[in-house]
């Protein structure tokens, strides 16, 4: 595959198209019924998750949130490809990824919900908080794979960032430190075209970002991020590779964020309806849906039932993301392993101050 | 004259600075077409086309390091870094070039550049967006560090730091980023970096504050004031270099000196007031330089964001046990 798709031949994977028809027999990865129905189940169950994400916010009951809609393939393929000794090292928009990984959405809403619980994601197994400083990320996965393979584990690393992503310094850095150490690392791009308003062109001159791993002597790939099979086909074989010691793969999904960059943003600024138009055509759940339904695997009147499912079980991981209390203490006691002194005492301070305002008037 | 937010101040005194002179340049993320994330950089593309005013690739220490290099070959370049949390790519750059060259160089490269970024919590952002750590600025050598607390000093004080041939990081109070609305100059203006200003004459104790937290001061001046207290409140507007001389002559006055800062306690601005106090008014203190500052910790997550970033009630609760000491 990796030779087939070699980036350098400006070629992109894709196995399903938008009318659910699976076009490239040869790579269409081998799963059941059973489990292409799963991924997606849970592609629904995240997208809902997100939709109601956006909708907490808009009810001012959520703080900044990064939509996730349209993206639901590059993350549930890629995340699929891991065994569960595995590690997942995130960026902040792969939401179906931390779920599969067994990320409870509880914490998840905690986590964009504004509170520092949610991000230890301490459901799932082998797995970091979301990076917000873009990039950075990347080099704590080199160094996670590096331990891997010192401990002779046969697990492997996998890294998610972003197209914008791509630019930053350590990026690079983690690119050429895994080729030279040889880790068992597989980068996920998720290229949704957009950094904030920045437009993918503007990021860089070269031809695809997929490309940008041969000068680090790493594999590429560039894969359809809205087709669940390339995805997975592409991120499976990569996972099969690095685990029996090949070289690091680069895995570009291009995709498409469908919804704005955060909840702070308005997309209307910086790109055309028409353009959104065309990737709602592309869109990756429409795709696999349709797919089962051709196969008469799925019917609308199941997708409806589902749904509605869902949204029960997600309203009540919301409520209880809500209900998590937020002690003054908690301010204090994770900054150190051993608390300092003055840290204490600073802590002490401020319930003296809020003692003293207890018994004040304030008009 | 027009009403101003803090945003249009500043988009306004870059407006005046690339009219007037045409090395002056503004780029960074998302900086041109979308105008900025606050939309501080908003319509300059458009006035002033793309080879002006530009989206940069997204890489802090890129956009630092070439505007080191404009410096030197004489552009002066207003660069913005998007948030507070995310110039550290950069630091490399700002720490190890814009600080030293000039010195490096015995004066012959000027790193006449603006690196301009929002600062400040209190806003319920995510994580590395509520920071603020103008201490660790403040402390390189070859930096001057400005800070403005409403949007006619913004528009007057960011004008200077582009006329400025020394490297002025610029760091915008997000969180009064529309807040405060003033009359503000459409002509070009400047007010000297390196002043501080003496916002209300008072007679018990300095107050000593920057930024979004004047406000915080203000409503605790007026706290203290039906308690009897004159308290003197100075805005430092410029961190570093700081206005030893004002400084100094009101805690002379005074003898009682209180910083309000947001960012850690420990090394942070308000250690630095009260050196000034011990060193320049020592035979006057009536009580001890005392700082009020942010936790040792980072500034916890929305949800605890409560606790950290303190009300105006703590300030005259401080105020208060200064007045009774
Ligand atoms: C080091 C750093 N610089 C800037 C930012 C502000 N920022 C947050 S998201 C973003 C764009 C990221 O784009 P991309 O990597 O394509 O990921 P996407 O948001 O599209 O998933 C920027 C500039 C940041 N978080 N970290
Ligand atoms: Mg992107």
């Amino acid at each position: 595959m990796f030779t087939e798709y070699d980036p350098l031949k400006d070629t992109m994977l894709q196995i399903l198209d938008c009318s659910g028809n699976i076009i490239n027999p040869k790579f269409m990865p081998d799963l059941s019924m059973a489990q292409i129905k799963e991924a997606y189940n849970w592609m629904l169950y995240a997208r809902i998750a997100d939709i109601k994400a956006v909708s907490y916010q808009r009810q001012g009951r959520m703080y900044t949130y990064p939509p996730n809609l349209g993206q639901e393939a590059s993350a549930l393929g890629s995340a699929m490809a891991l065994g569960k000794e595995d590690w997942m090292i995130p960026a902040y928009r792969e939401l179906a990824a931390w779920l599969y990984r067994g990320v409870t959405l509880k914490d998840v809403y905690l986590f964009w919900g504004g509170h520092e619980d949610g991000g230890k994601f301490s459901n799932a197994k082998n797995i970091i908080p979301p990076c917000v400083p873009i990039g950075s990320q990347t080099l704590h996965a080199v160094g996670i794979a590096y331990s891997l393979k010192y401990k002779k584990q046969n697990s492997i690393a996998l890294t998610y960032i972003g197209d914008g992503g791509t630019s930053e310094g350590d990026f690079h850095e983690a690119m050429n430190y895994a080729g030279v150490w040889r880790v068992p690392l597989v980068f996920v791009c998720q290229n949704n075209q957009y950094a904030i308003s920045t437009p993918r062109n503007k990021q860089t001159a070269a031809k695809s970002l997929a490309i940008k791993a041969i000068g680090y002597g790493l594999k590429g790939i560039q894969v359809d991020g809205n087709d669940f099979f390339a995805v997975y086909a592409a991120a499976t074989a990569a996972a099969k590779e690095v685990r029996s010691g090949g070289m690091p793969i680069f895995i570009e999904c291009i995709t498409y964020r469908q919804g704005a960059h955060t909840t702070s943003d308005d997309p209307t600024r910086y790109r055309e309806k028409e353009e959104e138009e065309i990737w709602l055509q592309r869109d990756p759940l429409k795709r696999l849906k349709a797919y089962l339904v051709q196969k008469q695997e799925w019917h609308e009147e199941e997708d409806r039932k589902l749904q509605s499912q869902y949204e029960k079980e997600i309203e009540e991981q919301f409520a209880q993301a809500e209900r998590h209390p937020y002690p003054l203490k908690d301010v204090f006691q994770y900054m150190y392993v051993e608390t300092p002194e003055n840290l204490r005492k600073q802590h002490i301070e401020y319930e003296k101050f809020l003692n003293w305002k207890e018994t004040q008037k304030w008009q | 004259m027009a009403v101003m937010t803090m945003v249009q101040a500043i988009n306004s005194a870059l407006e005046t600075k690339l009219k007037e002179d045409p090395d002056v340049l503004c780029y960074g993320e998302d900086v041109g077409v979308e105008g900025g994330v606050f939309r501080v950089t908003e319509n300059l593309q458009k006035q002033f086309g793309e080879a002006r005013v530009f989206d940069s690739p997204l890489a802090e220490s890129g956009i630092v390091g070439t505007a080191v290099g404009m410096c030197i070959a004489g552009l002066r370049p207003v660069v913005e870094i998007q948030f507070c949390g995310f110039v550290y790519p950069a630091f490399n750059q700002i720490l190890s070039h814009v600080a030293r060259m000039h010195n490096r160089t015995r004066g012959r490269y000027r790193m006449s550049m603006v690196i301009r970024f929002p600062y400040g919590g209190g806003i319920k952002a995510p994580e590395h967006h509520s920071e603020s750590m103008e201490a660790l600025y403040a402390h390189i050598p070859g930096l001057k560090v400005v800070i403005p607390s409403n949007p006619y000093d913004a528009k007057g004080l960011l004008i200077s730091a582009i006329e400025s041939d020394d490297p002025v990081l610029y760091l915008e109070p997000k969180k009064i980023y529309r807040a405060i609305k003033q009359d503000v100059p459409d002509e070009k203006f400047t007010i000297p970096l390196g002043q501080a200003k003496v916002m209300q004459e008072g007679q018990d104790l300095t107050l000593v504050s920057y930024g979004a937290m004047i406000r915080e001061a203000q409503k605790a001046v007026v706290m203290a004031k039906k308690e009897g207290y004159s308290i003197e409140l100075i805005d430092l507007r410029t961190i570093s270099p700081i206005d030893r001389e004002t400084l100094a002559q009101s805690i002379r006055k005074t003898g009682r000196v209180l910083s309000v800062t947001e960012g850690p306690k420990s090394f942070g601005v308000g250690a630095e007031i009260i050196s000034i106090a011990n060193e320049e008014a020592f035979l006057n203190l009536e009580a001890p330089p005392t700082r009020l500052a942010g936790f040792d910790t980072v500034p916890p997550y929305p949800r605890g964001e409560g606790w950290y970033f303190y009300p105006p009630e703590r300030i005259f609760y401080e105020i208060k046990k200064l007045m009774d000491f």
